[in-house]
């Protein structure tokens, strides 16, 4: 955005202090602007009284991220990428994950189509409180022919709907699956050197972002770029090229590192969301694994800088897994607080003979174990203590996690172990062993420390639970 | 001059007199007066500003005065070769691309170097090493066009003083040399193309075997005797103990220019630091993912205990994928960006403890514990690859050297960040097809 500071964008807004918005002055509603947690038509003042229609265009320019942001796909599952203003995630954060799509090709049989659409669609890994999910499906056409191109597409959209990239250089194949999917706003790859006029034209008719493509050539890229947004053609997505492997692959690196610190410095015609195409790898490579392990070495790299879009092949686990995790590190905001609220939870439907359970405010902790043991159908109380937002071992050995903590916590919740449970139990990570003498003293209550990892506390239970003694 | 300046919101006010019934209510929303009298003065962002003001103006224009009747499209289309209108379908392309030419500046704020740290010392200088390692030396972030990485990234491998508890997949790889060091150093310098060895003397930890600090000492001679890589020396974590091991191990170690691990706050990093520059070794400064604790741990080592600048490497703390790496990486970032920006407390190569990844449940568990989980699939797989992302990501913050333990994440992440550095050749791939890729 152009805006450096609250005050700059104070000056547009309406200055009344009316607390529509939800801030008690618009001096307040000004720094949420700028640190891009409150949009501009938060302001309702702003949107509906006509005397600050003119500030609301100028300051919704001034506003707007460096990246431009595309949207792809319709309803719930459409994804938005780009969007950012910052080249580092501590300066800011960066915005809209970097969406990943997983290719299918249109001479795949239909049974193998369907499975395959069938588990990228369904894939998910529980992480803090939510489930990671894969975001699209690329349509590759490997016939060349339209008619099976088309009917590819119609089976991705009568199977899931989740958002599509369709891949052709071929102008009629882009036009045989655009007839298809045009309502499902695809994104089309790609324009190049020798197709860009009618591709621009499908872009117009059927009004759909695209991806330009200019494999090492910035000039090319860029002149792409610059003569789509001269048609009018707003949304763009920019290729530069995934070589895989070599000293091409550092080429790859320092060209996605230039176009972006050039968008970010405001080159108008080079700020838009970046593609990579891990799948590249599969050119080299020819065992699963070796291809599968470069792929997500590639996807890494350009989940951390500046990949906004990529396009993936492998669908093992043990690809999946990394790559979803590490555009979910990247893209945690590093602003917001990971922590949950303290208190005593409740997991099934407990009474008084269920454990008792401790654990940290920290939401990877917290999220963890609750989910560990709800999974597994334990019903269950779990002290949640203030810890400062610090995991078990850390809080431990930083005095966050302590006897006087637990007495703390559990009183502040009303929750009292003699009358509220028949053993009066607790029992402790098994990280937090050495608090079990203390434990035992401040709380006058028994206690059992568990396993190291929640992950095996629930078949710890099952020997452990309930205690011998009362 | 007798130029009639106009406001564009007087235009409306001529066409209101007009008395068309449609233009009740019609408001023109630009208002600026256009007085373009040329000659500069003009800079291109407020050109830029008034060009769209006065775009949209004259949109707003057409429209009235298509509702008028006019056959704006027409002139349009004759006048401009585009259409503005929003009934038309049909499509605008340009007969030729618009050159473009891209340029980006380099960085400009990145004036400093990360000093140069070397470790082991050949017989030339007084050791017995077969090579020495130079880490750091760098005066832009990795492998980034601003600036020529000097030295590469290294992987030292983890050697242990007594068998530890390990992940099935890593296990699997030592079992035959894990009751003894030597061997161990051995073979992760032979088989496993090892950079360094790192020598962890855990079972000095009172709470486990509570070896004598001089017993210790003796393993790292042996190691010393295996392998002619440069070592890295390791103790237990305990940090009543540490300092006394590092003690003892630095001075057999004397001349071989050893990294001893670790200097921290929370022991007495001082007899550790003596200890390292009484026998000529350098120091790892480890700090837990704060910016500011490690400033200050850095600058107490250099100016209370006068270790020299280009004997101090910095571990500010790894924390696996998924599991606090969000915060390892910017951490990491953060240091390497003001060391570069000229933050004299922070221009040290880093280290990475990356074999922490196997800490991570989606590294060693067989499956996942949650029902609700799609397959995690084998985790002779998962394991490695956790590993491997870990360090690469590090590696992008600024990270110099590795720890690390299984062979697959070594090769592979030697592999990647050689290629990022640009000392792997292979053959030049077409790519401009790859849509058709059959796999
Ligand atoms: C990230 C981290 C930090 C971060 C903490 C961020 C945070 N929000 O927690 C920061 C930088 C702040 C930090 C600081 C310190 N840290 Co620290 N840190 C780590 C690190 C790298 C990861 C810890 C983590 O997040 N684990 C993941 C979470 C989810 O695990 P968890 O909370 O333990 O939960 C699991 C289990 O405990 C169990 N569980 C949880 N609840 C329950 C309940 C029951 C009933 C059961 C059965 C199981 C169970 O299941 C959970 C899921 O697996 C570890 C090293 C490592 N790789 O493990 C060191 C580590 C924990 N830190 C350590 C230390 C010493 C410290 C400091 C004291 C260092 C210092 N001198 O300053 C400070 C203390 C700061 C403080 N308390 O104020 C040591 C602890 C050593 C020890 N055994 O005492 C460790 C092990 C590093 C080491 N090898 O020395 N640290
Ligand atoms: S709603 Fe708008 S006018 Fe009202 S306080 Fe918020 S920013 Fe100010």
């Amino acid at each position: 955005m152009k805006l450096n500071s609250p005050l700059e964008a104070y000056k547009y807004l309406p200055g009344t202090n009316c607390g529509e918005c939800g801030e008690t002055t618009c001096m307040a509603f000004a720094s949420h602007l700028i640190d891009r947690s409150y949009k501009l038509t938060d302001c309702k003042p702003m949107v509906k009284v006509n005397k600050y229609s003119k500030k609301f265009d100028v300051l919704k320019q001034l506003l707007a991220p460096e990246i431009h942001e595309v949207e792809i796909g319709v309803g719930e599952r459409a994804v938005k990428i780009g969007g950012d203003d910052v080249l580092f995630r501590h300066k800011l954060t960066f915005f809209n994950k970097t969406a990943l799509a997983y290719d299918v090709w249109d001479t795949m049989d239909e049974k193998d189509l369907v499975e395959r659409i069938k588990k990228i669609d369904d894939f998910k890994k529980f992480y803090v409180g939510e489930f990671l999910t894969l975001d699209m499906i690329a349509v590759r056409s490997t016939s060349n022919d339209p008619e099976k191109f088309a009917a590819t597409v119609k089976k991705v959209i009568d199977t899931t709907d989740m958002p599509m990239v369709l891949c052709s250089f071929n102008p009629a194949v882009l036009r045989a699956g655009l007839d298809e999917a045009a309502d499902k706003k695809p994104l089309i790859y790609a324009a190049n050197q020798d197709n860009w006029q009618e591709v621009a034209e499908l872009v117009q008719e059927y009004d759909v972002a695209v991806t330009v493509f200019a494999p090492n050539d910035l000039d090319l890229l860029k002149s792409l770029a610059g003569t789509f947004s001269g048609m009018g053609i707003k949304d763009i997505v920019l290729d530069p090229g995934t070589f895989p492997t070599g000293k091409e692959l550092k080429t790859t690196f320092n060209n996605f590192l230039k176009i972006r610190r050039a968008g970010i410095n405001g080159d108008h015609d080079i700020a838009f969301p970046i593609m990579t195409v891990p799948m590249t790898a599969w050119m080299v490579y020819d065992d699963d694994v070796s291809a599968s392990y470069w792929e997500t070495v590639i996807a890494s790299i350009f989940s951390v800088r500046y990949g906004d879009i990529m396009i993936l092949h492998s669908i093992e686990p043990y690809a999946l897994l990394p790559q979803l995790h590490i555009r979910d590190t990247i893209y945690t905001d590093p602003r917001t607080p990971v922590t949950v609220d303290p208190g005593v939870m409740e997991v099934g439907s407990p009474d008084a003979n269920s454990p008792v359970i401790v654990t940290t405010n920290f939401a990877l902790t917290y999220y963890t174990v609750e989910s560990d043991l709800a999974s597994s159908k334990v019903d269950c109380y779990i002290l949640v203590v203030d810890t400062e937002g610090i995991g078990v071992e850390a809080a431990v050995a930083g005095g966050q996690l302590t006897a006087e903590k637990i007495k703390r916590d559990f009183e502040a919740a009303e929750f009292d172990l003699k009358t509220r449970t028949n053993y009066n139990t607790v029992i402790l990570p098994g990280l937090a062993a050495r608090l079990q003498g203390d434990v035992e003293d401040v709380l006058g209550a028994n206690v059992l420390i568990g396993s190291a990892d929640s992950g095996r506390l629930p078949g710890w239970l099952e020997t452990n639970w309930p205690p011998t003694k009362k | 001059m007798t130029n009639k300046n106009i406001k564009l919101s007087e235009i409306s006010d001529i066409f209101k007199k007009l008395d068309v019934e449609e233009l009740e209510g019609v408001t023109i929303e630009g208002d600026i007066e256009l007085d373009i009298s040329g000659g500069g003065g003009l800079n291109p962002a407020l050109a830029y500003a008034l060009g769209h003001e006065a775009a949209q103006v004259s949109l707003h224009v057409a429209n009235i005065a298509r509702m008028l009747g006019y056959p704006v499209d027409q002139l349009f289309a004759t006048s401009m070769g585009a259409v503005p209108a929003a009934e038309t379908t049909r499509p605008n392309v340009l007969d030729e691309l618009i050159p473009s030419k891209f340029e980006v500046s380099k960085v400009a704020e990145w004036n400093n170097s990360i000093e140069e740290v070397t470790l082991g010392a050949t017989s030339a200088d007084g050791g017995s090493r077969k090579n020495t390692i130079t880490l750091g030396g760098e005066n832009a972030l990795p492998y980034h066009f601003d600036g020529e990485m000097p030295h590469r990234n290294y992987v030292t491998m983890d050697v242990f003083d007594m068998p530890i508890g390990m992940a099935k997949s890593v296990k699997e790889n030592y079992e035959d040399v894990i009751n003894d060091p030597a061997d161990w150093a051995k073979k992760v310098v032979n088989d496993f193309n090892a950079d360094m060895v790192t020598i962890h003397l855990i079972s000095t930890d009172p709470l486990i075997n509570d070896t004598p600090a001089r017993e210790a000492a003796k393993v790292v001679e042996d190691v010393l005797q295996a392998v002619d890589v440069p070592i890295v020396i390791g103790g237990s974590g305990n940090p009543q103990k540490d300092p006394e091991v590092l003690e003892k191990a630095a001075e057999v170690a004397e001349g071989e220019r050893v990294l001893l691990a670790s200097a921290s706050l929370n022991l007495d990093y001082e007899r550790v630091a003596k200890a390292a520059t009484d026998y000529g070794h350098a120091v790892l400064s480890w700090t837990q993912l704060e910016i500011n604790a490690q400033k200050e741990l850095n600058r107490k080592l250099m100016k209370q205990c006068g270790v020299p600048r280009d004997s101090i490497v910095m571990d500010p703390t790894t924390a696996a994928l998924g599991y606090g790496l969000d915060y390892a990486y910017t951490n990491m970032e953060r240091i390497r960006l003001a060391g570069l920006m000229g933050d004299d407390e922070l221009t040290f190569p880093m280290s990475s403890g990356t074999t922490n990844a196997w800490g991570a449940r989606e590294s060693w568990m067989k499956e996942s514990p949650m029902n609700e989980d799609s397959n995690w699939g084998p985790r002779e797989y998962r394991g490695p690859i956790w590993e491997i992302i870990t360090g690469l990501t590090l590696s992008l913050a600024g990270n110099d050297l590795f720890m690390m333990m299984h062979p697959t994440s070594v090769e592979v992440l030697k592999e990647i960040t050689q290629t990022l550095f640009g000392s792997v050749e292979t053959e030049s791939l077409d790519i401009t097809n790859w849509i058709g890729t059959e796999v």
